[in-house]
């Protein structure tokens, strides 16, 4: 084989998986409640894009002082259509980043990168399935229940927020779902409290097999425990502040346990954001347990 | 060759006595092993492939959170997070010669006898094109100060790597602008043996979140790169050439564009590194190489290498 037919076939794997650099534009960006809702025509990602996956996008143009991308669950996808295909999310204003992102109009240039990270992983059988999202982490908990639709399996979601106006997808969750459940902590709809108070019972009454979650660090590591102590598996998608988002950059990392029972600081971009909540330290975050594979000894690296 | 073909600009240049295509590189720390960006080009099209700083052991680096973003830069505290000597030359080099790149392995020690032993290993491995020695770490034999910063333990440094190397495999320092005058740095390693210099590393800073009132990074420092301190590696780069015009110098510290590697070349850098732009554009480093083609090209430039240094010429009323 000549080396020129080689390089073609490398560089035609390369264009069929991976993730995709897309010089998008703005096609909407709406408010809801605190949240924005974002979509734009980026031409490629949604046929690669699979529930848990993710997007950074750039922030400014090709001379931006905001040198970092932003990371978002992807909300949902369309492959085609008038626009051609779209990619939407949902997100909070909470820095210069996002804010700048806010102030994004239709056919403004947005440089898109995706579908990065590793999805839900789908049961292989028809089991029921608790989906609990935290604030706008539900937004990549409805194109999962359509999957697991898809596979006949029973969706139950547990939507849940500080305050109503912080809820994302609640009506949209009462088309996606077969029960839906709401928690405010200040009782402003539906129950008063946390995912975590109206989980347990959920499980049990539903005996479900998968609790997959999005949202907070805090809410991660609870909605965990109360999986396994109810008998599901447990998959969280974690939100971890990212510069590049494709592996390069090492900034993610969390303490997350292998196959070999191994503690590792995991790229949270590349082998999650998915994971699975057993697997993951959540009291570590933010630390290098003693007992993570090169870990300083004596608490510092020399 | 088809950069030859697009714009009539011959960008092979030379490092070092290593021969390379064209002269964009990846920064070290910027391109793990090449394997990820491999998605959005092919690493064989670079003039090398700089990896992230190989150490002896498997190290896990420090706690989140690592990064930081300032004006057009960033700061990094990662801890050197890295698979060890080993895997590195189980995994990473082999897929990278496998792919057809020009690996340029990064190494960096705690002590002498690390550095020397990372050398002998590295440099017998056929197929490395150049060691860089990352000196910006602390040596635990000598109160944790930083190698980089004195002329005398950046010279030691570099001669054991120097001694352990074997011969037609280039050694280039990285050198750090935390000092006080990196020309003294520059001429105390070149002294030692090193074929040529990687100029500049991160520039040491802080942050601080007014909202939590405590310094943003877990390692308090950090690493500050990206545009922000261009200006600085240019000049440092200048520096260096004026008092070494023979020397080969790798320029880098925050290039963006083609034009940013052409100011480099011209302030006397026979290569360049692109590095933290690759976190907003990981297609940066396979970009600039064509944008560098095209502002040779727009300058009547023949050759990439004929634009090295030009810049003190012009000054001194030469062509």
């Amino acid at each position: 084989m000549s080396v020129g037919s080689r390089t073609a076939q490398i560089e035609s794997a390369r264009l069929r998986a991976g993730p995709l650099q897309v010089a998008g534009t703005v096609l909407s960006i709406k408010r809801v409640g605190d949240y924005h809702h974002l979509t734009m025509v980026a031409a490629g990602i949604a046929e690669r894009t699979q529930p848990g996956s993710f997007v950074a996008l750039a922030v400014g143009g090709a001379h931006s002082a905001m040198l970092l991308r932003r990371a978002f669950s992807i909300y949902r996808v369309r492959s085609s259509g008038v626009y051609g295909g779209t990619v939407e999310i949902v997100f909070a204003t909470l820095g210069k980043g996002t804010e700048a992102l806010s102030r994004l109009r239709p056919n403004d240039p947005i440089d898109v990168l995706g579908p990065l990270g590793r999805p839900f992983a789908l049961p292989k059988q028809a089991v029921p399935c608790v989906l609990v999202g935290g604030g706008y982490g539900s937004a990549p908990l409805f194109g999962l229940a359509e999957r697991l639709r898809d596979r006949h399996c029973q969706v139950h979601m547990v939507l849940g927020a500080a305050t109503a106006s912080r809820l994302f997808g609640a009506l949209e969750a009462k088309r996606a779902a077969q029960s839906v459940l709401v928690t405010t902590e200040d009782g402003s709809v539906g129950i008063r409290g946390r995912v975590t108070d109206a989980l347990p019972d959920l499980i049990d009454r539903t005996a479900a097999q998968v609790v997959y979650s999005c949202g907070p660090m805090g809410m991660l590591a609870a909605v965990t425990e109360v999986a396994l102590a109810h008998g599901a598996w447990s998959q969280t998608a974690v939100e971890e502040s990212m510069a590049c988002g494709v592996g390069v950059c090492m900034t993610c990392v969390l303490p997350v346990i292998g196959d070999d029972g191994v503690t590792r600081m995991v790229r949270s971009c590349v082998e999650g954001p998915v994971f699975r909540g057993e697997r993951v330290r959540w009291d570590a975050v933010g630390t290098v347990p003693v007992d993570t594979l090169g870990a300083p000894r004596g608490g510092r690296h020399g | 060759m088809t950069m030859l073909e697009a714009s009539g600009v011959d960008l092979t240049t030379s490092v070092a006595g290593a021969t390379l295509p064209n002269p964009v590189m990846t920064a070290s720390g910027c391109a793990a092993s090449g394997r990820e960006l491999h998605q959005f080009f092919d690493v064989a099209d670079l003039g090398a492939v700089v990896t992230k700083s190989i150490m002896l052991d498997p190290r896990s680096g420090r706690p989140i959170p690592r990064m930081a973003e300032t004006p057009s830069g960033m700061l990094n505290s990662i801890g050197l997070q890295g698979p060890g000597i080993d895997a590195f030359l189980a995994t990473d080099l082999p897929w990278l010669l496998q792919h057809r790149a020009r690996p340029v392995v990064s190494i960096a020690g705690s002590s002498l006898g690390e550095y020397a032993e990372l050398a002998r290993r590295v440099g017998n491995d056929p197929g490395v094109t150049a060691v860089e020695v990352n000196i910006s770490c602390p040596n635990v034999e000598n109160r944790g100060l930083v190698f980089a910063c004195d002329p005398y333990q950046a010279a030691k440094v570099v001669s054991v790597v120097c001694r352990e190397t074997p011969r037609g495999v280039p050694v280039l320092a990285k050198l750090s602008p935390d000092v006080t005058s990196i020309v003294d740095i520059a001429s105390s390693v070149m002294e030692a043996g090193a074929s040529g210099l990687t100029l500049i590393n991160t520039l040491l800073g802080l942050a601080i979140d007014p909202g939590t009132m405590r310094p943003v990074l877990a390692g308090v420092t950090g690493g500050l790169s990206g545009p922000a301190i261009r200006p600085v590696a240019l000049r440092a780069v200048w520096q260096v050439h004026e008092a070494m015009p023979d020397v080969s110098i790798v320029g880098v510290g925050g290039i963006r564009t083609g034009r940013d590697a052409l100011e480099f070349m011209l302030a006397g850098a026979c290569a360049v590194q692109v590095g933290t732009v690759i976190f907003n554009d990981p297609s940066a480093p396979i970009r600039i190489v064509h944008e560098l083609a095209d502002e040779l090209a727009a300058r009547g430039f023949a050759k990439a290498a004929d634009a090295v240094g030009l810049a003190h010429l012009a000054r001194s009323g030469r062509p």
